[in-house]
């Protein structure tokens, strides 16, 4: 793959670097090529480049120039193969440049062996960060490259990646003397985790005072990954308990940091380590469709890509756009958001733990106190009842603040630690059962699935049929207050649903609301 | 069975014309019905201004056989106030419609002469209970062979209907608008089904839109027709509380379905109750009021209370007065998982419901 052909005396000398081009939030493949041949002195790159890939033919010349290093006075095509997949940005500038070196025999042909560069450069010879090392060095070690040259900046963030030998390299002059063994970089800085260097704990349980039931449902979302709706007026807390969400959660695992940290490396927000805690988004009503689920003509991931492996928050469920709340159906059905442009189609991960919140009714009073007109009302409620409605597992009622007073629980709740250490147990005794599945959580089972690994006793399937008998529920709803209450059972480390698991589950399903108009 | 007279049909089509400019000229909801007491001329004069010029005008060259063609045209029969199917008890009212504008059995107009009929009102935004208590009034009554009386209305006049309809009871729906226009738009099938089986009466003439003044001025018909008026719920600025100011004034019984004293919603009927009206039940308390205690044409009926244990007893408490899911688990003494678990088995065997994405609430036991 990599490597030059023909001694440096021939008429033409062929040279060819990998590196690394982003789509999604994977890495592609990218070869440079270089033919360096007698002629007039011209520089050319094809290959479907953008300005800033063309542009690099001037950052390259005088990078070379500056770094005390030969610009070939020969006739120089640079290709970019595969040469139908668009390349844009800065990041091809290295390959480039080391592209041009070896076809002009400055640097030996052997050092090039396995290696694939990528990173930026300025007109003085440094090398520039660029997104995504994560994926670039996945990529690179999926590709079988054994070592890769990237900026010291994300050098770190790069050597998360086991089985991979991470240079990093200041400047273009220093990347010579490596590949002539006159030089060594040093190793870059051992992975840590970013827990270390956080300023600020994440918020905990402890905090919430009261609200019993929603702190149950809050527990039963997290132990089973199930989607969760909390109703309550302004003020209830309904907020502060979603974002107490993540820290209930199991802490990801090393597969799901890096999942979580590659994402946040696309869009340029990783720090220099492993992600060790799971995103919370809470992207703000008015988001577009284009917002949450991600798309554009060059694709960047939406919300429910930046929430992958976390939690996603969308208070005031009624006021978000029904286009974009259509848009997430796909996405949290498959765990993936699908996007086809031109000939390639992306896929961004996007396995979101769902939580949403709304109030009662627009004056956000409700009950009896409420000072809404009926159509005003029945309007929101018909919104609320949108097109997630059916995606919901739990449904939570917060009650208002006058309430809690007088509820006289003043006593600090469990503290996340402890709640996390009965999801955990609960995660783990579905992680035995599910380890033949491609499930990874309760929620996450299929219909078939569900019916099957969640077989029920005749008096646990009673509260059951009795609902479907009064017509409470629908077949898909069945399904859901199944995986439930297998959630509840769990929690409780009960070998079998009983006939309790599966009444509370069904005491938390979501009836989309009606009318309530005369019989 | 129908027919109007000339100079009734006229003055039904004079204020079907001027129903706009009454809207404009008097803001004030209640004060236009003053204008209605007036004569023809006066009543074009007071409108003044151009509406004067037009509504002499329209006075001169009126065609009775015209206005009697679309009428049939239309299915609309007109009864004037001299005609004998027009109810004595309007006559009640010093500002008595001239001629009303009916679809369906026009006959019902004459069991109003010979039996009590009973207007059912309330809010149009009624909680489930009072939509239940209504629609069981109706049926009540219908059973009972009383005409039920109401508005149309969304929430406790549509219960009121449905559940006479659903008995095979006479009903009456007087309307803001013409007996042809359906409003609320959404009870196009209830209109439909009450011209069928059931009567719709009018003020104003075919095709005119409500106004503003004139649903009080429906209200004063609905509260003239009945021998007794029962607000189901009605909060304290409630359209409702005119019916049952009319029905006051002119001398009907009055009676009211007690609500929770910590609800706006009914802080008006319960108002009333405090003021000396019936306490309303069911349709069995009504016709002990109209026939005495006792008399009524129908058994009273005692109260089936399901057969519960006492855990079951105090949620199915805690449900009926409101509280959150918290505030039953603290009540009844359960843990929130079990209150959830306790809540939706009461549900199942159909004791309580959930209000959609809300709480739970409590359902009325069937009879």
């Amino acid at each position: 793959m990599t490597g030059v052909s023909g001694p440096p005396s021939v008429l033409s000398v062929l040279a060819s670097v990998p590196t690394f081009a982003l789509e999604g939030v994977d890495a592609r493949e990218v070869t440079v090529e270089v033919d360096a041949r007698r002629g007039l002195p011209v520089f050319t790159v094809v290959g479907l480049p953008d300005t800033a890939v063309r542009e690099a033919r001037e950052r390259v010349r005088s990078a070379l120039l500056n770094s005390g290093l030969e610009f070939p006075l020969q006739r120089l095509t640079v290709n970019l193969a595969p040469a139908w997949v668009r390349k844009a940005g800065a990041s091809f500038d290295l390959a480039i440049a080391v592209g041009v070196l070896a076809a002009s025999g400055q640097v030996p042909p052997e050092a090039l062996e396995g290696v694939a560069v990528s990173g930026e450069l300025s007109l003085g010879g440094a090398l520039r960060p660029v997104r995504g090392a994560l994926p670039i060095a996945l990529g690179c070690r999926a590709a079988g490259l054994r070592r890769l040259v990237v900026s010291p900046e994300i050098g770190g963030e790069a050597a998360l990646v086991e089985e991979l030998e991470v240079c990093p390299v200041p400047s273009l002059a220093r990347l010579v003397d490596l590949f002539h063994g006159r030089w060594k970089p040093e190793p870059p800085a051992p992975r840590e985790s970013r827990t270390a260097s956080r300023a600020v704990a994440p918020p905990d349980l402890a905090d919430v005072r009261g609200q019993a039931d929603a702190r149950r449902a809050l527990e039963i979302a997290a132990a089973g990954g199930h989607s969760l709706l909390m109703i309550g007026p302004p003020g209830a807390g309904k907020t502060m308990l979603a974002r107490r969400l993540p820290g209930i959660l199991p802490p990801p695992t090393i597969e799901e940091a890096l999942d979580i940290t590659r994402v946040q490396s696309v869009t340029g927000n990783s720090g220099d380590g492993l992600a060790s805690e799971r995103p919370f988004r809470a992207p703000h009503h008015t988001i577009s469709a284009q917002g949450l689920v991600g798309g554009g003509a060059r694709p960047r991931p939406g919300e429910v890509t930046l929430a992958h492996r976390g939690v996603l928050f969308l208070d005031e469920l009624a006021e978000f756009a029904r286009p974009a709340l259509e848009a997430l159906r796909q996405p949290l059905e498959h765990g993936s958001v699908d996007i086809v442009r031109g000939q390639v189609g992306l896929s961004f991960p996007a396995r979101v733990l769902l939580v949403a919140a709304a109030n009662p009714c627009p004056c956000g009073i409700g009950g009896d106190r409420c000072e809404c007109g009926v159509l005003t009302r029945e309007r929101y409620r018909a919104r609320l009842s949108g097109p997630l409605i059916d995606r919901i597992d739990l449904v939570c009622q917060l009650a208002p603040l006058p309430a809690l007073a007088l509820a006289a629980d003043s006593t600090p709740g469990e503290s996340s630690a402890v709640v996390g250490a009965r999801v955990v147990v609960a995660r783990e005794r579905q992680a035995t059962r599910l380890a033949a599945s491609s499930a990874t959580c309760n929620a996450e089972l299929g219909t078939g699935a569900t019916r099957l690994l969640v077989p029920l006793t005749a008096k646990a399937s009673r509260p059951l049929a009795a609902a479907l008998d009064a017509g409470m529920l629908t077949g898909r709803g069945h399904d859901r207050v199944l995986r439930v209450a297998r959630t509840i059972a769990d929690l409780a480390s009960r070998q079998r649903v009983g006939h309790d698991d599966v009444a509370e589950a069904l005491g938390y399903r979501a009836v989309a609301p009606g009318r309530t108009a005369a019989a | 069975m129908s027919g109007a007279c000339d100079s009734c049909l006229r003055r039904g089509y004079l204020i079907g014309l001027l129903s706009g400019r009454i809207a404009g000229l008097l803001g004030r909801p209640g004060a236009p019905l003053e204008l209605l007491a007036l004569d023809d001329t006066s009543l074009a004069t007071a409108v003044g201004g151009r509406g004067k010029q037009e509504a002499l005008a329209f006075l001169g060259r009126f065609e009775p056989r015209r206005a009697r063609a679309d009428l049939r045209h239309t299915g609309v029969a007109a009864v004037c106030q001299h005609h004998e199917s027009y109810p004595s008890a309007l006559q009640d009212l010093n500002d008595q419609p001239a001629v009303l504008f009916c679809r369906g059995r026009v006959e019902l107009l004459a069991a109003v002469e010979a039996e009590p009929a009973v207007t059912v009102v309330g809010t149009r935004d009624a909680t489930p209970d009072a939509i239940e208590v209504a629609h069981g009034l109706g049926r009540g009554l219908g059973v009972a062979g009383i005409t039920t009386i109401s508005g149309m209305a969304l929430g406790v006049d549509g219960a009121a209907h449905r559940g006479a309809l659903g008995a095979r009871g006479a009903t009456i729906a007087v309307l803001a608008g013409g007996p042809d226009v359906v409003y609320p738009r959404r009870h196009g099938d209830l209109h439909r089904q009450i011209v069928e089986s059931g009567l719709v009466v009018a003020e104003l003439p075919p095709g005119q839109r409500p106004y503003r003044w004139s649903f009080p001025a429906r209200n004063r018909l609905m509260a003239a027709l009945a021998r007794m008026t029962v607000v189901v719920e009605a909060g304290e600025a409630s359209g409702t509380l005119i019916t049952a100011d009319f029905a006051q004034d002119l001398g009907r019984t009055l009676g009211a379905v007690p609500g929770r004293v910590s609800t706006r919603a009914a802080a008006g009927s319960n108002r009333l109750l405090r003021e000396g009206a019936a306490v309303v039940r069911d349709a069995s308390d009504v016709l002990d009021e109209l026939f005495g205690v006792g008399s009524g044409a129908t058994a009273p009926m005692p109260r089936a209370e399901p057969d519960v244990d006492p855990v079951d007893r105090r949620l199915l408490d805690a449900v009926e007065s409101r509280l959150d899911i918290d505030g039953i688990a603290t009540f009844t003494g359960l843990p929130v998982n079990e209150t959830r678990a306790a809540l939706a088995r009461l549900e199942t065997r159909g004791l309580i419901r959930r209000d959609g994405l809300f709480g739970w609430e409590r359902r009325r036991p069937a009879r």
